[in-house]
């Protein structure tokens, strides 16, 4: 701590904080945001992450539209962005317009007064000259000139003054700094790599940075209280913060890496998948091949040629491009060729809501396709998790020779959370299914291993076992094509009894919460947090209710039947109209009561409206 | 060349095609492990991908390592193969529709790309498997069952598609002209890059004629053209017509003729030229008043997409200081907690 001691500063410690950072598309929320999350990540703190932004790349400026917010919560015990928001960064009229809802009666509101002009409140379409009592807002404001200050810290400078007040989100940043007590070296050192190739750029930025920590020191008589939050005791490690997407792409890499191949990305851009794209297009030196794709189908095809031809195939898209591929994933089940197909959920159908998170691709990868076409699904519960998903995803995929679907969603994707770095050396071996020399004289395509079932992958170059296959029916025993009735069926069930031996390879169902309750909640997915944090709060108030995660959808853990049967109601809790639920009241007959909990949004949960919700449930029983 | 130390029988694998009596595809297929043989690759060493539609069993009668895709897609599997591991000798065997109607596509950007893949398109200007519709090559005007009075559309030409999309190598055969599908496959698969070779077949149960006389060894005596780079485009049964450029067209002259055209003045063939202009107008060449070309249209030499990849991944590899996973790791932005 500072010298604030002798002032009239209190100083209140705290567990956790949301910050949310909302501007413009163009003012760098993002940027302040992440910077923001990592210097409380550094000090100790868990940290959770939400970025909310249009799907438009540049609303017109100073439009409801054109908001752009970045939701960072830390402390102790962090499992979701959180519900509201302690502080709210408004760098213009439309962002506090769009974001009041966000607040609780004891928010502070940070703005920046200069943009609060007769012209901007028009164009964020306020109806009077006073925008916090049309808005019903009473919370304490912190009225900070951003704008002038900015451009007097870069005074010095000759650049154009729209440059100049791009760095705005820094005094933004470094006013939160002060009042939350966060150093700024990490910050500046940050700055300084991010503009490695402009010093120029980070000079000023860590200026303006500087500029607004001691903007806060200054003016401490406006500003009654400063924070302390209180650290976690997290597990010691070296730690960095990861987003979804690129956690999903490290364990793409360190799943070829242990499995010996080489990775392989056909992928076409789409939004909120693209990153997993950008993220593997770097890593060449690492053997990594990505191949920008005409389509969606290409990127798919591809990714099975090379997987055929001796690669771990991946393909990486969203809900729309998924209805592309499925049929080019059913030549994948039919060749039962090792295959990882990411989704990364979005609002749909259609084009939807893109830059938006839902769960409802959840029946689109269990059943969209035609015939008889099982596939093994997974799903990662937290940015973190996206990298023991996609490891495991390659995994089975290589071992069990199968595509496997990898269902994300944008909030994991573009979320994220401190990461203490993994220990390949722990992670469990991957051994790609392939023939050996010695099975040459008996091999056939779709001689099958006897434990899993998977055939054995014969990849082009081996001597000795040229063959044919592809997605006409195949038989049994030969490998010839075949419209025999009764091979047609063997293979339909040999298909699936393989996906359903998987379960052997995953964990078992555990539940958490009350031991004694009657009620289970189960979700999947990036819900987890929201679901976690809720069951939590219930059973702090008294209630008795027990919580299970599902990873593995497809297949389902073994104890999975027992779990449910031990309640007498079950909730699921998902991202939209009941696809778990439906699915969960196909797989088992007679289940206890089975009710649901759906918001269809396009955000996450909310921890309250949980909470009440399944509360009600409660008092049901 | 190597030394052929294989024969056609070595890709073989006995299994006999399914296809009508009188089928192209039966042609091909023999001239396929011919040209496989001439290559000099090793079957196991040798990939054939190929798509939807009666050519495209082709996969089920090659000893190979062989992969019967879906409808449209079987340049992007093969790119996949080629990309992963491009040692290996990819083809694609696919038919007009496959490939100019539900994959087209896959067709332009694998051109575009230059991915070393040998491309045979079969085309029949019919959907055979389907049992009759018409495709994007068939003539204006062509009835078919999904076309009971004519289509109102013009074909694609597959020359014109392929060097339109960049393509650095395009070839024409005649299913059945055996020698000539030979000798154009095996330069095809020793050209670097994207290869595609039109393959004119006739199918005897839904467009049979499509061709005309093409379709003998007697018409083309008359009616095409072989080219051979460096050589005058001479044809005819005794070689005595000849091609010459008129402004930007092409012409059909009689050499020593009563028009006084001489042998120096005929065009001379250069597949090798980078303009593709006059390849462009030879690939476009009808009758009644023109031949039909046969043989290499366009061979250039250009860098290949699977070799570039290779490339920046070695470049990459040398500038990058990390070439594994937890190499990785550390370039992070990391902190410690103790």
């Amino acid at each position: 701590m500072n010298t604030d001691t002798d002032r009239d500063v209190v100083v209140k410690t705290i567990q956790d904080l949301v910050v949310l950072f909302s501007g413009d598309s163009g003012d760098g929320m993002q940027l302040a945001g992440n910077m923001f999350s990592t210097l409380c990540a550094v000090l100790g703190d868990d940290i959770s992450t939400f970025p909310d932004y249009p799907a438009e790349i540049r609303a017109p400026q100073g439009t409801l539209g054109g908001v752009s917010g970045f939701k960072v919560h830390a402390g102790k015990d962090v499992l979701t962005p959180g519900d509201h928001c302690d502080v709210l960064v408004a760098m213009n009229p439309a962002a506090l317009k769009r974001e009041r809802h966000m607040l609780t009666p004891q928010s502070i509101v940070i703005i920046d007064v200069d943009t609060f002009t007769p012209a901007e409140l028009k164009k964020a379409e306020y109806t009077t000259e006073d925008p916090f009592e049309e808005l019903g807002i009473h919370n304490e404001v912190i009225a900070a000139p951003f704008t002038q200050m900015c451009l007097s810290s870069l005074a010095k400078y000759d650049t154009p003054q729209p440059v100049k007040l791009k760095s705005r989100n820094m005094m933004a940043l470094g006013l939160l700094c002060w009042i939350y007590d966060r150093p700024l070296e990490h910050a500046e050192e940050m700055l300084r790599q991010k503009f490695a190739s402009k010093p120029q750029v980070a000079e000023a930025n860590i200026r303006v940075l500087r500029d607004g920590y001691n903007y806060g020191h200054n003016v401490h008589a406006s500003i009654s209280v400063r924070y302390k939050i209180e650290p976690k005791l997290q597990t010691p490690g070296t730690y960095t913060e990861i987003s979804g997407n690129r956690a999903t792409a490290y364990g793409l890499i360190a799943a070829a890496e242990k499995a010996g191949l080489e990775l392989f990305l056909g992928s076409y851009p789409i939004t909120p998948a693209t990153d997993i794209l950008h993220e593997l297009a770097k890593h060449k030196s690492l053997g990594v091949k990505t191949v920008q794709c005409e389509d969606e189908l290409s990127g798919i095809c591809m990714a099975i040629g090379a997987s055929y031809a001796g690669d771990l195939g991946v393909t990486s898209t969203s809900g729309p491009g998924l209805a592309l591929k499925s049929e080019a994933l059913n030549l994948a089940v039919m060749a039962e060729l090792p295959l990882v197909v990411i989704d990364v959920q979005r609002g749909g159908p259609s084009t939807g809501l893109p830059t938006k998170t839902e769960q409802a691709d959840l029946l689109q990868a269990l059943f969209g396709r035609n015939g008889e076409s099982p596939v093994p699904v997974v799903s990662p519960a937290t940015p973190a998790d996206c990298f023991e998903c996609a490891y495991m995803a390659a995994k089975v995929a290589l071992e069990h020779m199968t595509p496997v679907i990898l269902l994300s969603d944008a909030f994991l994707a573009n979320g994220s959370a401190s990461w203490k770095l993994p220990d390949l050396s722990k992670y469990p071996p991957i051994a790609p299914h392939d023939v050996t020399p010695e099975m040459a004289s008996v091999w056939t395509p779709y001689r099958r291993d006897p434990a899993t079932l998977a055939r054995y992958r014969a990849v082009p170059g081996t001597p000795g076992f040229c063959h044919v296959i592809g997605g006409l029916e195949k038989d049994a025993e030969t490998g010839a094509i075949s419209y025999d009735p009764d091979n047609h069926e063997r293979m339909i069930s040999a298909r699936r009894r393989k996906v359903e031996l998987i379960d052997r390879d995953i964990p078992q169902l555990s539940v958490r919460g009350a031991a004694d309750a009657d009620t289970l909640v189960i979700g999947w997915g990036g819900t987890y947090g929201h679901i976690l944090e809720a069951v939590d709060r219930i059973n702090r108030d008294g209630s008795r209710v027990a919580f299970a995660h599902l990873q593995w959808i497809n297949p389902l853990p073994s104890n999975t039947e027992q779990v449910l049967r031990r309640y007498k109601q079950i909730i699921v809790c998902e991202l939209n109209c009941g696809q778990l639920a439906a699915y969960l009241r196909m797989r088992y007959q007679h289940l206890p009561e089975v009710r649901q909990v759906n918001r269809i949004q396009g955000q996450p949960f909310i921890v309250d409206e949980l909470v009440d919700e399944i509360t009600n449930y409660l008092k049901q029983i | 060349m190597e030394t052929n130390q294989y024969t056609p029988e070595d890709f073989s694998n006995g299994v006999r095609g399914k296809w009508c009596a009188g089928c192209g595809d039966f042609g091909l297929h023999s001239s396929l492990k011919r040209a496989l043989a001439a290559v000099g690759a090793a079957p196991d060493q040798t990939i054939l991908i190929s798509g939807i539609g009666c050519s495209s069993r082709m996969a089920y009668h090659v000893k190979s390592y062989c992969f019967h895709t879906v409808h449209g897609r079987p340049i992007a599997v093969a790119s996949g193969c080629k990309i992963a591991n491009p040692k290996l000798n990819v083809w694609v065997v696919t038919g007009d529709g496959d490939c100019l109607a539900i994959g087209g596509n896959h067709f332009i950007h694998a051109l575009r790309r230059n991915v070393d893949l040998n491309i045979i398109l079969l085309n029949n200007r019919i959907y055979g498997l389907t049992k009759g519709q018409y495709s994007p090559t068939s003539l204006r005007g062509f009835v078919s069952k999904s076309s009971p009075y004519g289509t109102v559309e013009d074909p694609f030409r597959p020359g014109a598609l392929a060097l339109g999309a960049e393509a650095t190598y395009f070839a024409r055969c005649v299913a059945t002209d055996g020698p000539a599908s030979v000798d154009v496959l095996t330069s095809a698969a020793h050209h670097k890059g994207a290869s595609v070779v039109e393959v004119l077949q006739n199918c005897v149960t839904f467009n049979n004629g499509t061709y005309g006389d093409i379709y003998t060894a007697e018409g083309r005596k008359r009616h095409a053209l072989y080219l051979e780079h460096g050589k005058p485009m001479l044809f005819g049964p005794n070689k005595e017509y000849g091609i010459v450029r008129k402004g930007f067209e092409l012409r059909v002259v009689k050499v020593d003729g009563p028009e006084g055209w001489k042998l120096k003045d005929i065009l001379v063939h250069d597949a090798h030229a980078v303009d593709h202009t006059l390849q462009l107008k030879l690939a476009l060449m009808e009758g009644p008043e023109l031949p039909v070309a046969l043989g290499v249209i366009r061979d250039v030499e250009a860098p290949t997409y699977d070799e570039a990849v290779m490339q920046q991944m070695k470049e990459v590899s040398a500038r990058k200081p990390y070439h594994n996973f937890d190499e990785l790791l550390r370039t992070s932005d990391t902190w410690e907690i103790h």
